[in-house]
């Protein structure tokens, strides 16, 4: 029972890291160019589920926007403990631009190492500067 | 640095009269939803960055169903890359006018002094201030990220 | 090479496994990250800057300066595609 409750307690975190090993593996072991800046954005999508999954609330919680405000501010008291956590969403969105950044710098850099080598394998790139050392 | 053989890259287009129709009905109700999607950020969940995206992903669309030179009669590059600096100039300029009248950097309740409102509304009409400039910097980011690498650099056909 | 990488791949992974075991449980409202500064920001966020959206007037108002960085950070991401891939003639 209470390994049952670790379980139910922690699994959110275990998820979300298995789907970061996922994008790590292909950063590192693939060949292809591409493939591993995918890989490179599958584990910061990881990285931004992980971060917002800790942000929950049990007991009903709802999002984090005040309801009755419409009208005028003063008035009712306001419970922190039925609103979600706003600090993580708010830190994610910043990663969320960060993450569209670097993938259109990367894919800029892309573009330029294909104009120069004509082709996208890390492996001929390698061989391509090997005789290129050579002949100096 | 040497580049390589630079070949003619021969881009034929494939005119299909659903996905041009389409595109023209759709994309003006997702203009305007970007726009309340940026205005509404105070009430409703969205703000600067969403609605930016989503006017960026107006342009992005034309660009998929018709080609270059639609978009550019409609963006000019000279234009998009203003707007793209117009932004952040928007954002911080709101900043420094904090700093002049007194109070400390990106403090907007000093904005009651020249805004017709109590210190609490003032603060929230210089948020929305702010999530315009963010508006147009992410809007003009998107499309000029998508045009440049969508045709290598390389914007055929341009119309001046 | 891909079997080496695997198993870097798994001991990173049981290492980061590990590291949740101290974490708080998953919807703890007594956690660290939903007691310190997060019941100030709903409390207060519509006496103090007239905006139901808590979302918005974190970002936006109570961390500013940060909004402003990142804004900054989109606009250099735009500037190095038009100075790496634009081809004048």
């Amino acid at each position: 029972m209470d390994t049952m409750q670790f379980i139910i307690g922690k699994f959110n975190y275990w998820i979300y890291i298995v789907l970061m090993m996922i994008g790590f593996y292909a950063m590192i072991a693939k060949r292809n160019l591409v493939k591993k800046i995918v890989g490179m954005n599958i584990f910061q999508t990881a990285i931004i589920l992980f971060f917002i999954s800790t942000s929950s609330k049990k007991g009903g919680a709802t999002i984090p926007i005040i309801q009755g405000g419409h009208g005028d501010a003063a008035g009712h008291v306001i419970d922190a403990a039925q609103y979600l956590n706003p600090l993580p969403h708010v830190l994610m969105l910043t990663a969320i631009v960060v993450m569209v950044s670097t993938f259109g710098v990367a894919l800029a850099l892309l573009i330029m190492i294909y104009r120069e080598y004509r082709t996208f394998e890390e492996d001929e790139i390698y061989e391509t500067l090997e005789v290129m050392r050579l002949k100096k | 640095m040497h580049y390589a053989v630079k070949e003619v890259q021969v881009k034929e287009r494939y005119p299909d009269v659903t996905i041009e129709t389409v595109c023209r009905l759709l994309i003006p109700p997702i203009q305007l939803f970007g726009l309340y999607v940026i205005a509404h950020g105070h009430y409703s969940p969205g703000g600067g960055f969403q609605g930016g995206c989503i006017l960026g992903a107006s342009f992005i669309m034309m660009f998929i169903a018709y080609d270059i030179g639609e978009v550019k009669r409609r963006m000019r590059e000279k234009l998009n890359t203003i707007l793209c600096a117009t932004g952040v100039l928007i954002y911080a300029g709101i900043g420094i006018l904090c700093l002049v009248l007194g109070a400390n950097y990106l403090d907007y309740g000093i904005l009651h002094q020249i805004l017709p409102a109590y210190p609490a509304k003032a603060r929230a009409l210089g948020t929305f201030g702010i999530e315009i400039g963010v508006g147009i910097t992410v809007m003009s980011v998107m499309i000029s990220i998508f045009l440049n690498i969508g045709t290598a650099g390389e914007h055929e056909g341009e119309p001046e | 090479m891909k079997f080496f990488a695997f198993i870097v791949v798994l001991f990173t992974g049981a290492l980061l496994i590990y590291g949740t075991v101290d974490m708080p449980d998953w919807g703890d409202p007594g956690s660290a990250p939903n007691s310190h500064v997060s019941p100030r920001y709903i409390e207060k966020t519509l006496e103090e800057t007239a905006t139901p959206n808590a979302v918005t007037s974190v970002l936006a108002d109570y961390r500013g300066y940060d909004t402003l960085g990142e804004t900054t950070v989109i606009f250099t991401a735009g500037v190095v595609c038009i100075m790496l891939l634009r081809r004048f003639r």
